[in-house]
Order: structure tokens, then C-alpha cells, then sequence
């Protein structure tokens, strides 16, 4: 293994015997070609333009655990989760599950591997085809990979996939349109399930719905996850979710890994200045009452990102070297990873962002 | 007490449709003071979008007001004719929706559609208008403000894009503004922001608020009183710390328990089981009763309305005195 991997790896107590690594992820990268076309490129002499989505990162996920990316809208998160599947090929690095590296592989060969590895989608709605009765819609990784020998079979595992997500046997005769958006992610769940994965990747499965009905789910996640030992790469925007969830958490930024670290560490001691921020954002539940000072600017463009690390135009303690200079990760004692000049340099103070960042809004 | 600014009574909204009148809101009332920010809880379907709707004037046919009335500084102003309704939108009444993409113009810069907005409601000519458009800009936090007015939409950011509406809303210094989800379409990051901006205007300019949103944390850091919507009614409502911190309605209190919270190591969250029933088949009595861990044989029979509950106001027959009374009786028997 290189040496980013061994800078990376999150947390260094669990490599050891019992622990085995699920999904290893390096330098993993994806540009998008968002070029003008050829004959305005050569009126107008401009270059070709690519869209750096994912640029570099690398985690690791042991078996078991939940392993979280959390970022704002455009930091890559989704493209990573596309990329892990097999849905995108990396342009860059490698994706290695259970020991097989799949990021070149064909549409064939990657079949055994999508058995063991399946997706769930943000939006219950979209994901589910409303012409399909939920029978063939959970039947349909079974019948594809021939898990049962004949069609009684496969309704009776059907029905025990409906029972495992908390729904009915009988509702397998219904279509999509008859269930509640908790429910249709429930059945998205079970036909996830029913190809007997044992990783999962989670594109905000919660977003789409009520807080009532996101507790639901989240539990049933958790549930699943101790009763099948399931390994899960768990992608949202909302920071209480993971938090909730995790036992590892990737937070991206423009396509690059700013920090990853164990959830407790990373909510309990945030090194990153756009950890901090994040963190800082997250409106106050306990009513505390203090005040938030929040940090200015917004996402910039990905397709021309800052120079050096791409946060500094954000960042109160950016110099001239962040300006210039792009951090690696850096490994710290207590497993967590973060790539910033200043916490290199030990220049970023200790607790939260506010009162230290101005702006006038 | 000085009158209310905003007063909502027994207001009833209904959808005709071919298999009968669904009945979106029902029998809700509320009041919002001066200078102060009411925030609507709810999940999808809860009816407090259209509540905010109906304030404004823009419920969408075949939706209607079937009973009840609003009164803005006492005067009645849900049966007003169109072009009367037109002059206090925006003038008395300003609103923020959720997606600023789809609230502003694409054709035409923000600058005309600021200005267009002033000098409907406020005697200007073109010049002043336009100075108090570059105001409301710069106020609104957007750098370099003469020079943006005359850029389109598209050329904005999301945030920035949101900071246009506000300051459209507050054009003509409204008294009341409804904002209906002003952040959801929002980072976090951006989303801190937009609040911490409306916080500021509202205070500087003592202009009530009824923020409608699903977001608890939002209400939280924003809102001095909360109404949770409820399947068309208004479950609970009180003072913010109270209803978050020490809901009294079983609604409530599944609600707050079922949000996850960082930094609270819960393995399990709360969980509220079913989902909001459909408009179609509310249930009789509490249309609570069918979720509810509480339930006895009155919810099913009769509706509770708001009661009083100590420091807030809950819909739940627990709070009924005599329910109250029995289980004091209870209570001192058991102790016998």
C-alpha cells in the first residue's frame, strides 16, 4: 500500500486482524469534459474546460461501519457514490472492493461485483418504476442474479424482504403510487437488500422526506446494519444525520477531501476551518442562544476553482502559502486526517469559528 | 395589549374535487403582534404553505377560503376584490417563497423588477426608485450594488439570488412578511446567512414574520412563537424555548424527539410510526389518534381544540380539565 494510503486509513486501532477494509478508496479522481464545442474553442482560442468533480481523495471503509461524506451542493459527493458503484469510471486512482480493484472494468464484469455492492437513491419517487408491481420490482435483482431456483421461491424471499423493511407481505401486489414516500424508501431499501449485498451506498436516502418519517428510516438503517453486518458509504448534506449515523466522516470541499476523521472526534474537536464553519451553521436545537456569526462567500465555481487550497478565498486564516500551495492530508495521533496548511502549521485556534470570522451580511 | 397585527379566525381552506371537498386547513386560528416572527411547523401536506398562501391572497383556485377571517390591523382583508388585495400584497404584505430561481423575472435585470415593485406601491419617480433599489440591495448584503442592479438573475448565486428577493420583499416596507421556506433550497452554509440577515432586517425595520418552514432548527433560531401544524390544524402552539425544549402535545414532542441532534449520542431515535394521514381519510376525533402512544377513548370520539397546557396551547384532549381532574383522582387513589 503507498504512502497515502497509510496517511488516510481512518482510523489506525481498527487495522489489525479482525478488521478487513470493504472498499479502499485512492487518489480517486473524476473530470467532467464541460468544453465549448471544437469550432467556438477555435474562433474564440479558448482551451478545453474540464470539470474537476472529484480530484484526488482516498478513505477507506472496514466492514461493519458506516462511512460517511458529508459537503454542500457541487463538492462531489454524489459523483463519488456514482463513482464507487461503477455508475461513472474514475479518470484518475482506483476503486478497490473487497481486495478487486473495479474502476476499469466493463459493463460484464462488473455484474458479480454489483451483486454484492447496490444503491440507494435520494428520491423514492424517481427511483421506483411506477409501471412495476413492488413484486417484480424486488424480484428483479433476485430473477437477474438466479438467486432462487423457481418463482415461488423467489415471492417467498419477496416477503420476507417486505417483512425485513417492516412492510407486509401483501403488499407486494400494489404499485409503487399506493405507498407514502416513507414507505417507497422502504421499498428501495428491500430491493437493495435483495441481491444480499453487503455494502451499501446511501445518496441522502432521507432528504426527500419528513422528519418523522427520516427517523423511520434512519432506524431501520441501523437496524439492518447490526443484523446483516452491512457496510455502508452514507452520503448526505445534513450534518446531525451523519452524525448520527457515522463512525467515520469524509467532509469534501470542491472535490477534495478536507478532513476525515471518527464522527465523535470531528463534531467534538473540528480541526478543519471549513469543518468549523460547517459545523457553526447548524442551526441550535438546544437553544442555547448564542449567536452565529456566519462565514461569507459561497461555494465557488468548480470549473475554475481557487488557487492552492481551494477554500482559503472563504477561510479566515488563509496566507500566502494557501493561496499558493495545495494541502495533502495530514495525518493526525487521533486517527483523523485533515488537509490545511494551518493546522500543519498550528495556527488555527481551538474551538468554534465564530467571534474569530466577521463579516457584515 | 395592544391589538395584533395579524389575526387569523377559524380560518378553513377547501379543495372541491370530483370525489367530494377535501378540506386542506381546517378551523385554524392564530395572531402574529407587531414586530414579531411566527414560525409554522409542519411536514409536507400539514397545510401551512397554503395557510401563508391565503394570508397573501394567492391560494390557487379550486382552492378556497370556506370559512373564517383574517384581519391585518383590524381590517378584514380576505374578501377583499383583486385589485384591492393587489395594492396590500406587497405593500402591507410582503412574501419570500422557497425557490428564488422561480421568483424573480429571467427576462429582465433585477434593478426593473425592483423598481417596478417600488413604484407601484411608492409615490417615486424613475431616479429615486432607482437609488432606493441600490439602498435595498446594499442592505441586503450585495457587494457592489450599483453596479449588480442591472445584471439578470442568472447572473446571481443562490444566496445571493434569495438576498434579491428579500429586498423585493421589502420594498415598499411592508409590515408583515410571509416567508414560506426562505432557505430550504439553500446550503447550510448560505442557509446561516439568509437568516441571520432576515433576523437583522426584520429587527431594524419592526416588521412581523410568519415563517413557514419544516426545518425545526430554523424556527429555533428565528421564531419568538411556533404554531406545528397537524393534518390541516394546529396542534400546539406557544413560545419557541417552550414548545422545542418541553413540547406538550404528543405530536410535539415525537416530532422533536425524532430529529437527530449532534452532539446527542442516541442510539435509537424517537420514532413516530405511520405517516400524516391523507386529506381524503382524516380520522374522526384527534386526527392525531391513529400515531399516538397516548391515545384513549375521547381522542377517537370528540376533536380537541386548543387548551390550555401550562406555558403553551396544545390541541390534545390531556389537557382537557376534566381529563386533568381524573387523572388527579387517579393519581390520589393510587397514592391511597
Amino acid at each position: 500500500m503507498s504512502e497515502v494510503a497509510e496517511k488516510m486509513s481512518p482510523d489506525p486501532t481498527k487495522i489489525g486482524a479482525d478488521a478487513e477494509t470493504v472498499l479502499d478508496v485512492q487518489g480517486l479522481k473524476r473530470y467532467f469534459d464541460v468544453s465549448p464545442p471544437f469550432l467556438n474553442r477555435l474562433i474564440e482560442r479558448t482551451d478545453k474546460a474540464f470539470l474537476k468533480a472529484v480530484d484526488g481523495i482516498d478513505f477507506r471503509i472496514e466492514r461493519g461501519e458506516t462511512f460517511s461524506l458529508v459537503g454542500e451542493s457541487g463538492c462531489g459527493k454524489s459523483t463519488v457514490a456514482r463513482l464507487v458503484v461503477g455508475l461513472y469510471s474514475p479518470t484518475g486512482g482506483s476503486v478497490t472492493f473487497e481486495g478487486q480493484e473495479i474502476g476499469g472494468l466493463s459493463r460484464k464484469e462488473l455484474v458479480p461485483v454489483r451483486r454484492r455492492m447496490q444503491m440507494i437513491f435520494q428520491d423514492p419517487y424517481a427511483s421506483l418504476n411506477p409501471r412495476w408491481r413492488v413484486e417484480d420490482i424486488i424480484a428483479e435483482p433476485i430473477r437477474f442474479f438466479g438467486l432462487t431456483n423457481n418463482n415461488n421461491e423467489t415471492l417467498q424471499r419477496v416477503g420476507e424482504l417486505l417483512q425485513l423493511v417492516n412492510l407486509s407481505p401483501k403488499d407486494m401486489e400494489k404499485y409503487p403510487h399506493e405507498f407514502s414516500g416513507g414507505q417507497r424508501q422502504r421499498i428501495s431499501i428491500a430491493r437493495a437488500l435483495a441481491s444480499e449485498p453487503d455494502f451499501l451506498v446511501c445518496d441522502e436516502p432521507t432528504s426527500a422526506l419528513d422528519v418523522s418519517v427520516q427517523a423511520q428510516i434512519l432506524n431501520l438503517m441501523k437496524d439492518l446494519q447490526k443484523r446483516l453486518n452491512l457496510t455502508y458509504l452514507f452520503i448526505s448534506h445534513n450534518l446531525a444525520v451523519v452524525y448520527h449515523m457515522s463512525d467515520h466522516i469524509g467532509v469534501m470541499y470542491l472535490g477534495r477531501l478536507a478532513e476525515v476523521a471518527p464522527a465523535k472526534t470531528l463534531f467534538e474537536k473540528p480541526r478543519h476551518p471549513y469543518t468549523k464553519l460547517l459545523l457553526d451553521t447548524i442551526p441550535d436545537l438546544d437553544m442555547t442562544g448564542r449567536e452565529r456569526v456566519p462565514v461569507a462567500g459561497e461555494v465557488p465555481n468548480p470549473i475554475n476553482p481557487p488557487s492552492g487550497c481551494a477554500f482559503h478565498p472563504r477561510c479566515p486564516f488563509a496566507n500566502d502559502r494557501c493561496k499558493a500551495e495545495r494541502p495533502e492530508p495530514i495525518k493526525m495521533p487521533d486517527g483523523a486526517a485533515v488537509a490545511c496548511h494551518g493546522v500543519e502549521e498550528g495556527r488555527i485556534p481551538e474551538g468554534p469559528i465564530s467571534g474569530i470570522a466577521s463579516q457584515d451580511i | 395589549m395592544a391589538d395584533p397585527l395579524l389575526k387569523v379566525e377559524n380560518l378553513r381552506i377547501e379543495f372541491p374535487t370530483r370525489r367530494g371537498t377535501l378540506v386542506a386547513v381546517d378551523d385554524i386560528s392564530l395572531h402574529i403582534n407587531k414586530g414579531e416572527v411566527l414560525g409554522v411547523v409542519g411536514e409536507s401536506g400539514a397545510g401551512k404553505s397554503l395557510t401563508g398562501a391565503s394570508i397573501i391572497g394567492l391560494l390557487e383556485p379550486p382552492g378556497r377560503i370556506a370559512a373564517g377571517q383574517i384581519l391585518l390591523d383590524g381590517k378584514r382583508i380576505d374578501n377583499l376584490p383583486y385589485e384591492k388585495m393587489r395594492q396590500i400584497r406587497g405593500r402591507e404584505i410582503g412574501a419570500i417563497f422557497q425557490d428564488p430561481l422561480t421568483s424573480l423575472n429571467p427576462l429582465y435585470s433585477v434593478g426593473f423588477q425592483l423598481i417596478e415593485t417600488i413604484q407601484t406601491h411608492l409615490p417615486m419617480d424613475k431616479q429615486q426608485a432607482r437609488q432606493r433599489a441600490i439602498d435595498l440591495l446594499a442592505e441586503v448584503g450585495i457587494p457592489a450594488p450599483e453596479r449588480r442592479i442591472d445584471h439578470y438573475p442568472h447572473q446571481f448565486s443562490g444566496g445571493m439570488r434569495q438576498r434579491v428577493v428579500i429586498a423585493l420583499a421589502l420594498c415598499a416596507n411592508p409590515k408583515l412578511i410571509i416567508a414560506d421556506e426562505p432557505t430550504t433550497a439553500l446550503d447550510v452554509s448560505i442557509q446561516a446567512q439568509i437568516i441571520a440577515l432576515l433576523k437583522r432586517l426584520c429587527r431594524d425595520h419592526g416588521t412581523a414574520v410568519m415563517l413557514v418552514t419544516h426545518d425545526m432548527g430554523v424556527i429555533a433560531e428565528t421564531a419568538d412563537r411556533v404554531a406545528v401544524m397537524y393534518a390541516g390544524r394546529i396542534a400546539e402552539i406557544g413560545p419557541v424555548k417552550e414548545v422545542i425544549k418541553d413540547g406538550k402535545h404528543p405530536y410535539t414532542h415525537g416530532l422533536m424527539g425524532s430529529i437527530p441532534i449532534l452532539g446527542h449520542d442516541t442510539e435509537k431515535l424517537t420514532q413516530i410510526e405511520g405517516a400524516m394521514p391523507r386529506l381524503t381519510d382524516i380520522p374522526t376525533g384527534c386526527a392525531y389518534n391513529p400515531r399516538c402512544p397516548k391515545v384513549f377513548d375521547r381522542c377517537y370520539r370528540d376533536r380537541p381544540d386548543l387548551l390550555d397546557a401550562g406555558t403553551t396551547r396544545a390541541a390534545c384532549w390531556l389537557y382537557d380539565d376534566d381529563a386533568k381532574a381524573a387523572a388527579a383522582v387517579t393519581g390520589e387513589t393510587a397514592h391511597v
